[in-house]
Formats: C-alpha cells, sequence, structure tokens
C-alpha cells in the first residue's frame, strides 16, 4: 500500500515525458502532476504540444521515452483499465456524418468493452441533455454547427462516470452561450470528484475555470502549479499617476524600484481642482520584485533552456523588499503629487507571454 | 456497392435478351448458354466480375477500414472509448469478410433470379458432360460464390494491412486496387511461371473443377491454402503495424 500513496493523490503524473518525430523533437522532458480533483489548465501557444502530450497520455502515440501514471496506473501498460474511467475530447470532435448524433454516442458507447448495452440509450439520452442537444439528437452530424458537433464530443466524453476528463480545446467553435455552458459543465464535473484536465490557449478562460495550470513551450513544460502561484511568480507591479513624473522617478530609484513613463500620461485638465502649472499626469509603472531576485522579466524564454522549472514549489508571498504602502509614503514625502496609485497583480497573461514569447515570434 | 454488383447480372440477362442472338463461342465464357439456361446468368456475371469488379469493392471494403476511421478522425475516438487496437483490427476484417463473402453471392444469386426470370431454367450439363438437375445447378453455384470468396479473402487482408499505413482512404483502396491487378497481370506472363503459384490471385479462375461431375476439390484446397498464408501473413504485418502505430490523425 505504501506505493500506492503518491499515485492517489495525482491523477496525472509523468516523469521526463519524451516524444520525437524523427529528428524533431515534440515533447521534450515533461514532468506534469495534476492533482487527483483539480481542475488543470493545460495552456501553451499552438504547436507546443499540448496535443501531443494528450495523445500520450491516452495511449494514442507511444513515448520515446520517460514514464507516466494515470489514475494510478501505469500507462500505456494499463491501457486498457485506466481508458474506461477517462473521458476524452482529442483535438476536436469527430463523428460519422451520415449517423444521427444519438447513433454516434451509441456506436462510440459500443466501442467500450465496459459500457452496457443494458443502459446505453438512457447514458446516451443523459450525456446530451447535459450538453444541451436533446433536441438535436436525432438529426445526423452532418447537418450540426460547429458548435453543436463541439457539444457531441463533450458528451461523448461524458457517456460513463468518469474519474478523469481530457478536453482538448473544450470550447473551440462556441459561442459565449456555450462557452459559459461548458464552464459550468466543468464546474459541476469537478465538484463531483472528477479531475479535469482542459487544454486551452484561451488564458481569461482558463483563469476563470481552473485551479491549476502549466504551461507549455516548444515541447517543454516552463511553469506549473496553482493559478496563484503561476501568477504569484511574476511580479506585481505599481503605476503612479503623478505630475511630477522626474521626483517620482528619483525617489522610486532611491527605493530600487526602475520607473518607466507611461504611454497613456493624459491631460489633467478635466481634474477641477487642478494646479495651475501641474500640466499633464503622467503615469510611471515599476515592478515589484516579487522574489529576492531580480525585477526585470525574462525576455522571451531563451529557446531550450527551460525557464523556472517552477514545479509546483511555492515561490509566493515572501515580497521582502519594498512594500507599496512604502512606496505612497515615500513619495508623498518627497512633496510628490500622488493623483493615483495602483498595484497591478501580473495576469496570467503576463505570466504565460513572459515564458512563451511575444507576438508571432513564438519560440518554436 | 452490393448494387453495383447486382446490376453486372442484371447488365448481362437484358443486353443477351434484348440483342437475342449470341453467337456461339464469342464474348465471356458462358455467354452464348444463358439464352438457353437462366442459370448461366449467375455463372456468367461471376467470370465477368472476377478480374476487375470483385476486386475493387473488396479494395474498398478493406482498404476502408482503418484509413477510413482514421480519415474520419473516428479512430482516435474508438480507441479512447477503449476499443483496444487488437479488437477493433478484429472487427474490421470480420466486416471486410463478411463483405468478401456476401458480394459473390450477391452476384450469384441476382444473376440465378434474374436468369430464372428472362429465359427458361433447366437441367444444367457440366464440363464433364454429365447433366445435372436445377437443385443441383443451385448447389454448384453457390459452391462457385464460395470459392470466389475464399479467393478473395487474401486481397482483403492485404487491403487492411495497406489500410493500417495511412490516414487516406482513397490512397488505401487505390493500392489495393491495383496490386490486384498487377497481379493478374503477372500472372499472364509466361516468363514469371515460377512466381504464379504465389501470387494470390493465380487461382481466381480455377473454379471450373466445381463444374465437373463428381466435384474435383483439388482447386479449392490449393485457393484455400494460399489464400489462408496470405490472411495470416498480412495479418499478421497489419497487426505488426496498427499496434505499434501513432494515431495522430
Amino acid at each position: 500500500m505504501s506505493a500506492a500513496r503518491p499515485a492517489a493523490e495525482l491523477s496525472i503524473e509523468t516523469r521526463g515525458l519524451t516524444k520525437r518525430f524523427g529528428q524533431q523533437l515534440a515533447v521534450g522532458g515533461v514532468d506534469l502532476a495534476v492533482p487527483k480533483g483539480a481542475v488543470f489548465g493545460f495552456l501553451g501557444p499552438n504547436g507546443s504540444g499540448k496535443t501531443t502530450t494528450i495523445r500520450l497520455l491516452l495511449g494514442l502515440a507511444t513515448a520515446t521515452g520517460g514514464s507516466m501514471r494515470v489514475l494510478g496506473e501505469e500507462m500505456p501498460g494499463k491501457l486498457n483499465v485506466v481508458l474506461p474511467r477517462v473521458g476524452a475530447l482529442v483535438e476536436g470532435p469527430a463523428f460519422y456524418p451520415f449517423l444521427s448524433g444519438a447513433a454516434n454516442l451509441r456506436r462510440m458507447d459500443a466501442a467500450d468493452p465496459y459500457g452496457s448495452a443494458a443502459t446505453r440509450r438512457a447514458r446516451v439520452q443523459s450525456a446530451l441533455e447535459r450538453v444541451g442537444l436533446t433536441h438535436a439528437a436525432d438529426k445526423q452530424v452532418r447537418a450540426y454547427s460547429l458548435g453543436m458537433k463541439q457539444r457531441l464530443g463533450i458528451a461523448n466524453a461524458l457517456l460513463a462516470p468518469r474519474e478523469l476528463l481530457v478536453l482538448d480545446e473544450p470550447t473551440n467553435g462556441l459561442d459565449p452561450q456555450g462557452t459559459r455552458e461548458v464552464r459550468s459543465l466543468v464546474r459541476s464535473l469537478a465538484a463531483d470528484g472528477a479531475t479535469v484536465f482542459v487544454s486551452s490557449h484561451l488564458l481569461a478562460e482558463v483563469e476563470q475555470i481552473c485551479t491549476h495550470a502549466a504551461i507549455m513551450s516548444a515541447g517543454r513544460l516552463v511553469a506549473q502549479g496553482t493559478l496563484a502561484e503561476l501568477r504569484g511568480a511574476g511580479q506585481a507591479r505599481i503605476r503612479v499617476l503623478t505630475p511630477d513624473p522626474g521626483t517620482a522617478a528619483q525617489v522610486l530609484a532611491g527605493l530600487g524600484l526602475t520607473a518607466t513613463l507611461g504611454a497613456d500620461g493624459r491631460t489633467a485638465g478635466g481634474d477641477g481642482s487642478g494646479a495651475a502649472g501641474s500640466g499633464t499626469d503622467a503615469a510611471l509603472f515599476a515592478s515589484l520584485p516579487a522574489a529576492p531576485a531580480p525585477a526585470a522579466a525574462p525576455p522571451a524564454a531563451p529557446p531550450g533552456a527551460a525557464a523556472r522549472e517552477d514545479g509546483g514549489s511555492a515561490p509566493a508571498v515572501e515580497r521582502a523588499a519594498v512594500q507599496p504602502e512604502a512606496v505612497v509614503a515615500a513619495l508623498v514625502a518627497a512633496g510628490v503629487r500622488v493623483r493615483g496609485f495602483a498595484t497591478e497583480q501580473a495576469s496570467l497573461e503576463d505570466r504565460f507571454v513572459a515564458l512563451t514569447g511575444e507576438g508571432f515570434d513564438v519560440v518554436q | 456497392m452490393l448494387c453495383a454488383l447486382a446490376a453486372i447480372p442484371i447488365l448481362i440477362a437484358v443486353a443477351v435478351r434484348v440483342s437475342s442472338a449470341v453467337p456461339p463461342g464469342r464474348g465471356p465464357a458462358f455467354l452464348d448458354r444463358i439464352a438457353q439456361n437462366g442459370l448461366f446468368v449467375g455463372v456468367t456475371a461471376m467470370v465477368v466480375s472476377v478480374p476487375l469488379f470483385l476486386p475493387l469493392t473488396v479494395g474498398v471494403v478493406a482498404g476502408d477500414t482503418i484509413a477510413g476511421e482514421a480519415g474520419q478522425g473516428t479512430l482516435r475516438y474508438l480507441l479512447v472509448a477503449p476499443a483496444g487496437r487488437t479488437r477493433l483490427l478484429i472487427i474490421k476484417y470480420a466486416g471486410a469478410a463478411v463483405f468478401v463473402v456476401v458480394a459473390p453471392l450477391v452476384v450469384a444469386l441476382t444473376g440465378a433470379g434474374i436468369g430464372a426470370a428472362l429465359f427458361p431454367v433447366g437441367p444444367v450439363t457440366l464440363l464433364s458432360g454429365d447433366t445435372i438437375g436445377t437443385g443441383e445447378a443451385m448447389i454448384r453455384l453457390l459452391l462457385i460464390a464460395a470459392y470466389l470468396a475464399v479467393s478473395l479473402l487474401g486481397l482483403s487482408a492485404i487491403g487492411l494491412f495497406i489500410s493500417t499505413l495511412t490516414d487516406v482512404p482513397v490512397g488505401a483502396m487505390a493500392a489495393t486496387v491495383v496490386l490486384s491487378v498487377v497481379a493478374q497481370v503477372l500472372d499472364a506472363l509466361p516468363q514469371l511461371e515460377w512466381l504464379h503459384p504465389w501470387l494470390f490471385s493465380h487461382y481466381w479462375l480455377d473454379f471450373g473443377d466445381l463444374l465437373r461431375q463428381p466435384v474435383s476439390w483439388d482447386s479449392f484446397a490449393a485457393n484455400a491454402l494460399l489464400q489462408g498464408g496470405y490472411v495470416a501473413v498480412f495479418g499478421a504485418l497489419a497487426y505488426g503495424r496498427f499496434i505499434t502505430k501513432d494515431v495522430l490523425s
């Protein structure tokens, strides 16, 4: 029993998972750790190896190296025991266009040797109900819209009670209502105790539904942890709105912060009380050092060199040096007219872009 | 596809019926006999469809088995279900084998049916000179269909293997059909005589032995042995390939 203990806590665990296609490294040394019961966001730019990792996890492709455990069982050795407990949507839905939605689900369920034929109809019915497709159950799939196919794909993953759901881009092609429904569906699945592994590049969505996340870049896992840890690993920054940018910058420099002048300086004319010589307000930004490490964000993570394997350790709130309130006090003491002050937590998007690169120059 | 196969005997029967006189000894085997005995429509249709039409339909079905699912993307969902790779492959081959059995049967039965409708039916004179009754003749007809079914099992195993190599079903179908044609061309070249007994198409037209009294089973046995070998070899190749295949479609 002692050996089973760590396995019981992780739904998915990989060690040095690697997949090569000829010369090309699709997935390199990925160490995933997905806790049981988590809603785990699997992030990464297009082509960063997310879907390949999912294929490896589901036994569709054979790993070149490394080991993995899914639901506590060694994979791909225990494939036939594990997969019936896993529901999956892999790289978009795929169905027989000439069959109806319900017939497609029945056929897929028949392929599962554990899918009892006696309860098949009822299970198909309830899966369709869960994704709101009951009205189109008897329609040929060829007449479905993209969003309806996507829902049918999710229904396929829900044909039986699952302990783990692997959803690759579940909201692809869905309208805002559909996206909301998927979100609440994912939450309800997690509430039932299932682990949900969602791959996505929609960061806003991941921020809304996930408890944990991992970020892939060029086939490597560059960050992993709870959402708070991931955000915290990026620095918070302050924003000072003042008509005295020069003095303010000096004060900030005195505190060891590098200030940059924001682009959104605007006139103080509408400011009512405005002192005559005030001119324009300037917005100053400065990063608060998160950890003892220096401020500057890693500039577009160097390829290959896995920037910061966080691996779940928490570098969270030991923010030693400068507290925001101290900054304000120092500014006021120096006679800087502070008209606005805000601390901005780095968003997941900032973190994502910092780790995977900017614009179309994404690390390949 | 079965309808297309059924159309062959119908086409033959109607053509013979409309054009009345077929000079003896011209056209495909038995064609001149049809007007005398409707049962020959079935035999003629099978002879006509063996070189291309039956292999074509078998190639389409066998080539589509795995590649069709892969091309559609449903293969990954079947495997994740999990259907099990071995189980899926066996079921797919069984499906192709059922088609292989049904296809010649459709040709034979439709032929006998349309022949009986358009022409007189009576005792049949066999190649050995004996004459058998209508019931016995029907049994011989079904025997020929069974012979063809066995003949095509090898080709369907080849098609299954090719189907595991690609995600493009049309490619697998075309390759299978082309192979069947190539095999027949090689079989026709006297210079390659040493190769002939190994070609899967070698015994395809040797069902004449079934039209003798008593029935000579030699060619049936040789054919079954050869086809069994093809099924074993290409079945194993398909298994080896499919079990380790990365499903990326």
